[in-house]
């Protein structure tokens, strides 16, 4: 198992390293120590390895990531995976401002709580925060789950297009066209199989949560408005 | 963008240490804040005011002070540190010492006043501006830091951070201000002056009416929450007290670590990692509008 450490070699010898590989390749599981908070920790990974971090991670950890798992054993500063396309990214600590921003895919799991701004303009991603997230959150989503078993800041989902976002605790408020949403049993469903993908299967309620969404109404131009412009 | 760093220490233990451990913080932040850098340090509690006075060179620094001593016929202690000179003055002689320097010197600056703290600020990396005061050298009990890339006025020393309006009042800042003329003014009629054009010189004289005005460090950071318009993360200090306050909006960057021994402010996590036992300190993000201050007793 190959590790890096951080504090021997340059950060971008360690991104070099895990861009060369190959899928198909066998050194599958990576491990990083001495991170002290630098930038753009395995960023742009595009293979099916494992990377495990111990200790606080800068901005834009596994940032864009494709395929791969990244676990980071401490806190994770701006901009965790933002624009992640595919794969896994486990935060074991609290996560800073935009976690999950602009991400097409994959799952982000953030055991402590995450900053404002969580999940920006989400574009596919599922999230889940097993605390808190600040205010601003899922602003302009436009698809993905965010799954938050704390509370919700203030304007939550402003400007939301079509994401799904649960909630289980109290939401300090709605952003502009978020409103709260009737809980259906397909819902419930979907909202079991992210929680059984964070791994929380069976220990999570899923009746407990509320469903806020889109009411739709900032989708068209309405002639109401004209005089506006 | 901008660098700030904060070091409130708890434990006296420590207090040996603060220059060099504030000094590795700032450069840190190096990426954040090239052009110039500047601190401000509690140390020992001196005899009456202590003057931080800035100049072109130490030579013309002590034409001031030899020409300041034959003035007022007195004899004042120094500490003379490259283009800054901190100047004891006796309790009751810190109004007549400005009055002369005023009248007689020309590019001679008075940066701070207080009974223990000291600014210093110049341009250039942070590091050789660490260097050339010898901050790795400096005790106290906190200190701020500021490393400054500048996006709206001139690299100049008079727009480094810390500002001071106040006795041992100093503050740094991350963000900029967009109502800071009508609120110059507004302190201008209060009987406030300011040396600058600056935004933050404003938000640091905001604080220093409101307490002139009986509010504590904490109480004037939160009406500052009401009254200061823009972005913001602000650290303040104060001869007892450490404070940190973010805007609403919070675009601006904070991380903060406490342990028994200190509270420790960056701007980003990289400032804290040389920190003694980080790996076991209390490691969080301030929340927007909350007032974060501790004081010493």
């Amino acid at each position: 198992m190959p590790n890096f450490d951080l504090n021997r070699a340059p950060l971008r010898e360690l991104n070099r390293t895990l861009h060369a590989l190959r899928p198909d390749t066998n050194e599958s599981h990576w491990t990083v120590t001495g991170p002290d908070g630098r930038h753009a920790i395995a960023a742009g990974l595009d293979a099916p390895i494992s990377v495990e971090i111990d200790g606080n991670v800068g901005y834009y950890c596994a940032g864009m990531n494709k395929h791969a798992s990244v676990v980071i054993n401490g806190n994770a500063g701006v901009g965790v995976a933002e624009n992640m396309m595919s794969g896994f990214v486990h935060v074991r600590g609290d996560a800073s401002q935009a976690a999950g921003a602009t991400a097409h895919g994959g799952l982000l799991v953030v055991d402590g709580n995450a900053g404002a701004r969580c999940g920006i303009s989400m574009k596919g991603i599922d999230i889940v925060v097993k605390g808190s997230i600040g205010h601003m959150s899922a602003f302009m989503a436009q698809a993905g789950t965010l799954t938050v078993l704390g509370d919700a800041g203030e304007a939550l989902g402003d400007s939301l297009y079509e994401a799904r976002l649960f909630v289980r605790g109290s939401v300090r408020s709605l952003g502009a066209d978020c409103i709260e949403k009737e809980m259906r049993d397909e819902h419930r469903e979907q909202l079991h199989g992210k929680l059984k993908a964070a791994g929380l299967a069976g220990e999570i309620d899923p009746s407990e949560f509320k469903r806020y969404g889109s009411a739709r109404r900032l989708y068209h131009f309405h002639v109401d408005n004209a005089g506006a412009y | 963008m901008c660098g700030i760093v904060g070091l409130f220490l708890k434990n006296p233990k420590l207090e040996p240490q603060l220059g060099t451990l504030l000094s590795n913080m700032l450069e840190t932040m190096t990426g954040r804040g090239p052009d110039s850098a500047g601190f401000a340090v509690y140390g020992a509690d001196g005899e009456g005011v202590k003057l931080t006075l800035r100049g072109p060179d130490q030579a013309a620094l002590s034409v001031a002070v030899s020409g300041l001593e034959a003035g007022l016929g007195a004899r004042f202690e120094t500490v003379e540190r490259d283009t800054h000179t901190v100047l004891s003055v006796p309790a009751g002689r810190e109004d007549a010492v400005r009055a002369w320097l005023q009248a007689n010197t020309r590019g001679i600056d008075v940066v701070s006043a207080g009974r223990r703290m000291e600014i210093y600020k110049e341009v250039g990396l942070p590091a050789q501006v660490a260097g050339r005061f010898d901050l790795a050298g400096m005790t106290g009990t906190h200190g701020i830091g500021h490393t400054r890339m500048a996006t709206e006025s001139a690299v100049t020393t008079n727009g480094a951070h810390p500002f001071s309006t106040g006795i041992d009042e100093c503050l740094v800042h991350n963000g900029s201000l967009s109502n800071h003329n009508d609120m110059r003014r507004r302190l201008e009629r209060e009987g406030l002056t300011f040396a600058t054009r600056n935004d933050t010189e404003v938000a640091a004289g905001y604080l220093s009416w409101r307490m002139r005005e009986g509010a504590s460090l904490k109480e004037a950071l939160e009406s500052s929450l009401r009254d200061l318009d823009g972005f913001f993360t602000f650290v303040v200090g104060t001869e007892t007290g450490f404070a940190v306050v973010r805007d609403p909006i919070a675009c601006k960057p904070a991380v903060m670590a406490e342990t028994d021994d200190y509270v420790a402010f960056g701007s980003e996590y990289r400032a804290l990692v040389g920190l003694p036992g980080i790996d076991k300190a209390r490691v969080f993000e301030p929340e927007p509008a909350r007032v974060y201050a501790w004081e010493r007793h």
